[in-house]
């Protein structure tokens, strides 16, 4: 029984090595300083996906990114791991978008890909440190999610068996297919790129990337497995405004620098009354608002 | 986040030798697997780009995992469990990255499931390998082995065992026994024919090298009543079929993660590869020169990993309100340790050359009759590289456990502590001067390019070169040493007396080794001014090591040999 897997994945900055011109004067991320690299927990989850792929033989893995064409690299990334395929959303109409319009961006592209029975992202990308897109693709595909995954154990009969971590250790649960999950970083380490499958797919590209190479173009028309997909909203069908900032209910009124040194953890039931509660206390001491 | 590839230039810089076109062209007969293989090189330049982003991988793999192992390893060591071998569980990560990575068979051809690399930069990929620990480059560069079943190994037997090293599957090569270890020509073991045509194999190996692997090569004797090694012949053992345990791992120094296992072969199944009697006379022979290189390669690496913790700790510590970097005598140690090591890697790189275009035609050959010219030029550098890979395995080796020993001197107290890595390097440094024949045993294989000329020959040809300006001073240096090496080396041959050219064999072979990196550095320089310093130091400390050995030479006299006599 084969699978179809979409890997969501982010083109990061490493924010792993930050030095001093990290950030620019207006609080932005200064990119030019920090090399753009494969979010690590997306790393997890690809590994997660490649596993399947080798217990499940004939299973597809295809990549999903949503950045500049420069993100094509995540996609070559991945297929050097061992994915099938990749596509990068790409366009300016995404430019600014918060968690809420990239979800909407990236379920509209799972939607044109169609075909799924998993959706495997990492919990969280270092440069936003969220950990809402992957839950929001769930919700706007009105799919079963399961967070913090450390081990898809299984994925037959239409359901997978899924380890996570939660707070006080590890619990193992089942969800009916097609399903997002999120993948925490305690789960295993990516695979290295391997040997073969780089000299197989250097040249894999973006239209975009060889507009201008003729070479390029006629061997990516010899081997079709080089094409990276280069989709823009126009493709996926998406509804502008809620595109990119305008479809971004996250403004950002200012940025600084703070050290993180709250310990404490609160749990709050999972009731809507409760939710109410914290989210007006938020609001109260200017948290969020 | 090291990256033991990309952090060292020099080995872009040996990658990217003006001979390696001709190498690659040779290897890939002028790209003819491009349209067979999606990952085959379209032309020169795609492959070289190709070598450099999985040398990228290998170097990712050793800065973060392989070198990040390396000190559990040593400790935790191997374990045998019901006559097999346990690996240490860092040794098994390090194993399940180089499979996952594809880093397995290298250098066997695509057909047979390999990257079909050229001989360079698979022996890159050894550098830094070792470089991160060094008893895992000896299982990792056991892959080796599959070079001998390509070489001399039946087409059914090629496509039975080479795809699955390539896989990931391990190899050893059974040759010492308790009473053959220098001397093979004494090996016991007992291959047996039976009525249909199979063998098995019957007793004791020892100091076998991942002795539990998956697919051996055996030296046994399958002529009975005969004593010498006309009388042995080359077998594979497969795991699968059983009939070999481990008896025991030996407690070892250093590459304490490598296990090192005696073996019982209780008719044990075997497959001959190619003619009897041929065991040791052609077949081991092969195995063992691309083994001197793989020792070699794994000194120069060891060197390098020496090299870096001396030089990060003397910039690190301060005494008398400095860092002891500053001092003269610590800066003297790390530039000769620079230079030895800079010198150690233009030999590697200089003899896997002549080992690559040499092979690279025996293979051809294989396919086609090979010209007059090819013929001569597969002549020349097959003499090369038997003259080069002793050179190499002696000098680089020895150079590595001098450098071991200076990144102990460099610790100070501290190094004598298990507290830094430099005690592992020093431990794991030990074996190379000693295992695929010893340093002395290198000097005899050696002994004849010194006689015969072909070092002499080499060193003309390089001398006949032009170099840069600022280089001539050192160059008149080289052709000084070169000058005193001619007289010796006729002083020597002079007295007529084979016993006292293997006395005198260890100096004129240093002699030689000496002015041949020399040039070597020299011409690294004309390409890389950032090689000046080393061959400025090398040619300094080498001038006086050439004029010490002169010195020894001129002043000694026959008779003088008796004291050194027992």
């Amino acid at each position: 029984m084969s699978l179809n897997i979409i890997v969501l994945a982010k083109q990061v900055p490493d924010t792993r090595n930050v030095g001093k011109d990290a950030m620019k004067a207006d609080g932005t991320i200064n990119r030019a300083a920090l090399p753009a690299i494969f979010n690590p927990e997306d790393l997890n989850a690809l590994e997660q996906a490649l596993r399947l792929k080798e217990m499940y033989p004939g299973t597809k893995v295809t990549l999903l990114t949503m950045g500049p064409a420069r993100a094509a690299e995540i996609v070559r990334e991945g297929l050097y791991r061992g994915a099938d395929g990749g596509v990068v959303l790409s366009d300016r109409a995404f430019a600014g978008s918060d968690t809420l319009a990239t979800s909407y961006a990236i379920s509209a592209a799972v939607r044109k890909i169609g075909d799924y029975d998993l959706i495997i992202g990492g919990r969280q990308a270092i440069d936003g440190d969220t950990a809402q897109v992957g839950p929001q693709v769930a919700e706007k595909l009105g799919l079963p999610q399961v967070t913090y995954a450390e081990e898809i154990l299984k994925a037959e009969n239409g359901e997978v068996l899924v380890r996570r971590r939660i707070e006080s250790g590890v619990e193992t649960v089942k969800a009916p297919m097609p399903v997002v999950v999120t993948v925490n970083g305690s789960a295993a380490e990516c695979r290295p790129r391997n040997a073969k499958n780089i000299q197989k797919y250097k040249y894999a590209a973006l239209p975009s990337e060889v507009a201008s190479d003729e070479a390029k173009k006629e061997l990516i028309e010899k081997r079709p497995y080089l094409q990276i997909g280069e989709w823009n909203a126009e493709t996926v069908e998406a509804d502008l405004s809620q595109c990119g900032l305008a479809g971004s209910p996250t403004k950002v009124k200012g940025i600084e620098n703070v050290v993180f040194t709250a310990k404490d953890a609160r749990r709050v039931e999972n009731s809507d009354e409760e939710i109410e509660k914290l989210v007006k206390e938020l609001i109260a001491n200017h948290t969020i608002g | 986040m090291a990256n033991y590839y990309n952090d060292n230039p020099a080995l872009r810089h040996y990658l990217n030798h003006p001979l390696m076109e001709r190498i690659v062209s040779l290897k890939e007969r002028d790209f003819a697997d491009a349209d067979k293989y999606d990952y085959a090189p379209l032309d020169f330049a795609d492959a070289m780009d190709s070598y450099d982003k999985v040398l990228e991988v290998v170097g990712e793999i050793c800065g973060d995992i392989i070198a990040a192992n390396a000190e559990d390893v040593d400790h935790e060591g191997p374990r045998v469990e019901n006559g097999h071998v346990i690996y240490a569980e860092g040794t098994k990560r390090n194993l399940e990255a180089c499979r996952k990575a594809g880093l397995m068979g290298m250098a066997m051809p695509r057909r047979l499931g390999g990257l079909n690399f050229p001989i360079t930069p698979y022996i890159m990929a050894a550098d830094i390998v070792s470089r991160a620990d060094a008893g895992f480059e000896n299982l990792w560069g056991l892959q080796d082995c599959a070079e001998t079943i390509y070489e001399f190994a039946d087409e059914a037997q090629k496509e039975k065992y080479i795809p699955r090293v390539c896989a990931g599957e391990t190899m050893s090569m059974d040759l010492t026994e308790p009473d053959a270890g220098s001397d093979l020509q004494s090996v016991m073991l007992k291959a047996t024919e039976r009525p249909d045509g199979t063998w098995v194999l019957n007793g004791v190996k020892r100091f076998i090298t991942n002795g539990d692997s998956d697919i051996h090569l055996v030296l046994a004797r399958s002529e009975e009543g005969t004593k010498d090694g006309r009388g042995l012949s080359m077998f594979i053992y497969d795991k699968r079929n059983g009939g070999v345990t481990v008896r025991r791992i030996e407690n070892k120094m250093g590459i304490k993660g490598s296990p090192t296992c005696e073996l019982v072969y209780k008719d044990a199944p075997a497959e001959l590869v190619g003619s009897r009697r041929m065991g040791l006379i052609k077949y081991v022979m092969a195995l063992m020169n691309g083994a001197r290189l793989g020792i070699a390669a794994q000194s120069v690496g060891l060197s390098e990993n020496a090299y870096r913790e001396a030089i990060a700790y003397a910039r690190d510590r301060k005494q008398f309100g400095k860092a002891i970097i500053e001092f003269p005598a610590v800066g003297e140690i790390l530039s000769v340790m620079k230079a030895k090591l800079d010198a150690s890697r233009a030999l590697l790189y200089a003899c896997s050359r002549f080992v690559d275009m040499y092979k690279v035609y025996d293979d051809i050959a294989k396919e086609r009759k090979l010209s007059v010219e090819e013929k001569k030029e597969a002549k020349q550098f097959s003499r090369l590289a038997d003259a080069f890979t002793p050179l190499a395995k002696g000098m680089t080796s020895e150079f590595a456990n001098q450098n071991a020993y200076d990144c102990i001197q460099i610790h100070g107290g501290s190094g004598f502590m298990k507290d830094y890595a430099c005690e592992r390097i020093y431990r794991d440094s030990r074996i190379t001067s000693i295992y695929e024949g010893t340093t002395q045993l290198q000097v005899v294989a050696a002994i004849r390019h010194v006689t015969t000329g072909t070092y002499l020959g080499w060193i003309n040809e390089q001398s006949a070169k032009e170099c840069l300006p600022e280089d001539q001073a050192t160059k008149g240096t080289l052709e000084f040493m070169t000058q005193q090496y001619a007289a010796a080396v006729e002083a020597v041959t002079g007295v007529e007396d084979t016993r006292y050219v293997d006395f005198m064999a260890r100096r004129l072979v240093e002699m030689a080794g000496y002015i041949v990196m020399g040039y070597l550095l020299l011409e690294d320089t004309t390409r890389c001014a950032d090689f000046r310093r080393s061959l400025e130091v090398f040619v300094k400390y080498g001038q006086a090591e050439v004029a010490k050995h002169a010195d020894f030479i001129s002043n000694f006299t026959p008779d003088q040999l008796s004291n050194y006599t027992f």
